[in-house]
């Protein structure tokens, strides 16, 4: 397709456990186009932060890897590249912001020259033009005086204006892609608005293309163009934004929304779905979500269902959609 | 900072203080009598009754504690009774000998402990790290006496690159060729310290290389030798920092068997002397000057925390 900036292909990562190898990641394939957003969405452990962290090339060494699949950016696969051509993509290409602002940047260093550092790991720019285009990201990021704040040290700054500089530091090469992985879990909810606010404004800017990744369904709601559910390391259902909220086909997807408490109505309970996410050295057999689905028929305690298209740009991975 | 410091000086007065009761009480404690040992067997009861009147040892303890105190209060810890010299001078003609050879081998420390261990966090259970590792344990483990036999049975006997033992002073020939006397103790007491700080610099390296901002470090697309030198060695230097004062002091008073094997006139050996011979002002001298040599280099290690981590401010 045309319109791609990462198209990612099977992909697979395992880790080594007691017995066997695990799956964490297993046959996932994601297209991410120009411009947009999409949502990763899944309970922890689900596998999601570990398909962006492949996608990085940062999968914690020496244990975890990729067992197959391929990863296209830019018509180049990213699998299997030397580490000094891949420490080329990240920060420049494809940059990466975390879940807690608190502990992502390091202490002993001003934001400054950690903005600084990240832009010199890719250009030849001498110290002041660095540091110049450091302060030109920490004033459209909204740090208040930047010229001042940029020899802060990052204990002096809160946890928004840490993601703030964070999110500065991610943008100040200009990449394609952002992965951003729960950037917002750890700040107030008043602040949550803000940084997501500030993350379209600049993707509008930039162009680039955002990869969400959190387990908050309203997150995804108000911030993606399309959405990917995850779960036990493989895309249940994939949809536009709207398209899922409308009419969301996987039993899975349906009981994430239902789990989302509503103002509206007297004092319903709130709706959980039953049962836990099965460990990943015994998973079933069949359909990963049987044994929580309500809706489970026959063939899904043996067969894993493949992804069944349902209309433009809407497939799902469950047995009740074969044709 | 000044302020702090400043507190902090006036701050050790009172745990010297403390310090001093301790010891001028535990030594009086020890049965034995400095008078009986300085005038031998043969000594009548009647002479050894008057060298305790004139050494001040017949007055009630405390008494004795506070002429002795306010001695050390205007520069005087008394006259060696061994010696018969002053305690501060007896100290100083040691001290030469423990500081050239504690400087010496808490270099060598510093330069094998940490590239090692920053070695050998980097490439954390590869072939190369388990090798240090036992390398390590067993350095850690082997006695300091049977390491130095063993350096002076290679390199003084058999290849005969340094001198067995001894140590002609520097300050009084002006030769610092002397200084070869030293490096076999040096590199002996540098053995089993280097090993620990090997260890502790793996140790606290690998603890940093999970924290949050080396991830993003290394999604900045830093190489890996810029995110471990930059990132990870940079932080976990506080702990290896502050090991090494406390390093730095032991080897300075503590090196009793190294200075005995290789028959150094140092501190370490001055102290178990003095305590042999009831030699109470010297001992209590040294004691002294070690605990305040030691909260100095303490409060040299706090203010270096100041330099090593910017969240940490003093005021």
């Amino acid at each position: 397709m045309a319109g791609d900036i990462v198209s990612i292909n099977n992909l697979r990562v395992s880790f080594p456990s007691e017995s066997a190898r695990i799956y964490p990641v297993d046959g996932v394939s994601l297209k991410i186009l120009k411009g947009e957003t999409l949502g990763l969405v899944g309970e922890s452990g689900c596998g999601k932060s570990m398909t962006s962290l492949a996608l990085m090339g940062l999968l914690p060494r020496p244990l975890g890897r990729v067992d197959g699949g391929e990863i296209i950016f830019k018509g180049r696969n990213l699998i299997g590249i030397a580490d000094a051509e891949m420490a080329k993509v990240r920060g420049r290409d494809i940059s990466m912001i975390f879940q807690d602002p608190m502990t992502s940047l390091n202490p002993v260093y001003t934001v400054g020259d950690q903005i600084i550092e990240a832009i010199q790991a890719h250009e030849r720019v001498p110290r002041t033009e660095a540091r110049r285009v450091a302060v030109d990201m920490l004033r459209k990021v909204g740090i208040p005086s930047p010229e001042k704040r940029i020899g802060d040290y990052p204990h002096l700054m809160s946890g928004g204006m840490r993601q703030r500089v964070m999110i500065a530091m991610a943008l100040s090469l200009k990449p394609e892609l952002l992965i951003a992985d729960e950037p917002t879990t750890a700040l107030d909810v008043t602040i949550q608005a803000q940084i997501l606010y500030l993350m379209n404004d600049l993707r509008r800017d930039l162009g680039m293309s955002i990869l969400l990744i959190t387990h908050n369904m309203g997150l995804v709601a108000e911030n993606a163009d399309r959405i990917a559910v995850m779960y036990a390391g493989r895309i249940l259902e994939e949809a536009p934004t709207k398209g899922l909220f409308a009419s969301p086909l996987h039993p899975y997807s349906r009981g994430l929304l239902d789990s989302i408490p509503r103002m509206t109505g007297g004092g319903d309970k709130l709706q959980s779905i039953p049962g836990m996410v099965p460990p990943l050295n015994d998973l079933p057999k069949g359909c990963k979500f049987f044994g929580r689905c309500a809706r489970s028929t026959e063939p899904c305690e043996t067969k894993e269902p493949p992804l069944f298209q349902k209309g433009e740009g809407h497939s799902v991975r469950c047995w009740l959609y074969e044709e | 900072m000044l302020a702090y410091t400043v507190r902090r000086i006036f701050g050790m007065i009172p745990s010297l203080l403390l310090a001093s009761v301790i010891v001028f009480s535990f030594i009086h404690l020890i049965p034995g009598d400095p008078a009986q040992m300085m005038l031998g067997d043969l000594a009548t009861p009647s002479q050894v009754d008057a060298l305790r009147e004139a050494m001040g040892l017949n007055r009630p303890f405390y008494v004795q504690y506070f002429i002795w105190l306010s001695g050390v209060v205007r520069g005087d810890f008394g006259q060696s009774i061994f010696f018969n010299q002053p305690v501060l001078s007896v100290i100083a003609d040691r001290a030469e000998t423990s500081v050239l050879l504690a400087l010496l081998s808490i270099t060598i420390v510093i330069l094998i402990g940490i590239p090692v261990g920053v070695l050998s966090a980097i490439k954390h259970n590869s072939r190369l790290d388990q090798a240090v590792s036992a390398l390590s344990m067993f350095f850690a483990s082997i006695p300091t006496f049977w390491l130095g036999l063993n350096f002076m049975a290679l390199f003084s006997v058999t290849l005969g690159w340094f001198p067995t033992s001894g140590f002609p002073s520097i300050l009084q020939s002006g030769d610092w060729s002397n200084i070869r006397y030293l490096i076999l103790p040096a590199i002996t007491l540098a053995a089993p310290n280097s090993a620990l700080i090997v260890r502790l610099t793996r140790s606290s390296m690998l603890d940093v290389s999970n924290a949050d901002y080396v991830k993003t470090a290394r999604a900045k697309g830093l190489l890996d030798w810029r995110v471990n030198m930059r990132h990870i060695f940079r932080n976990s230097l506080v702990a290896v920092v502050s090991a090494l004062g406390f390093t730095f002091v032991a080897l300075v008073a503590g090196a009793v068997v190294t200075e005995t094997v290789f028959s150094l006139p140092g501190v370490g050996r001055l102290v178990v002397e003095s305590l042999l011979r009831r030699d109470y002002p010297t001992i209590q001298g040294i004691i002294l000057v070690v605990a305040f040599l030691y909260m100095a280099i303490n409060l040299l290690v706090d203010l270096s925390f100041a330099l090593l981590d910017p969240r940490i401010r003093y005021s």
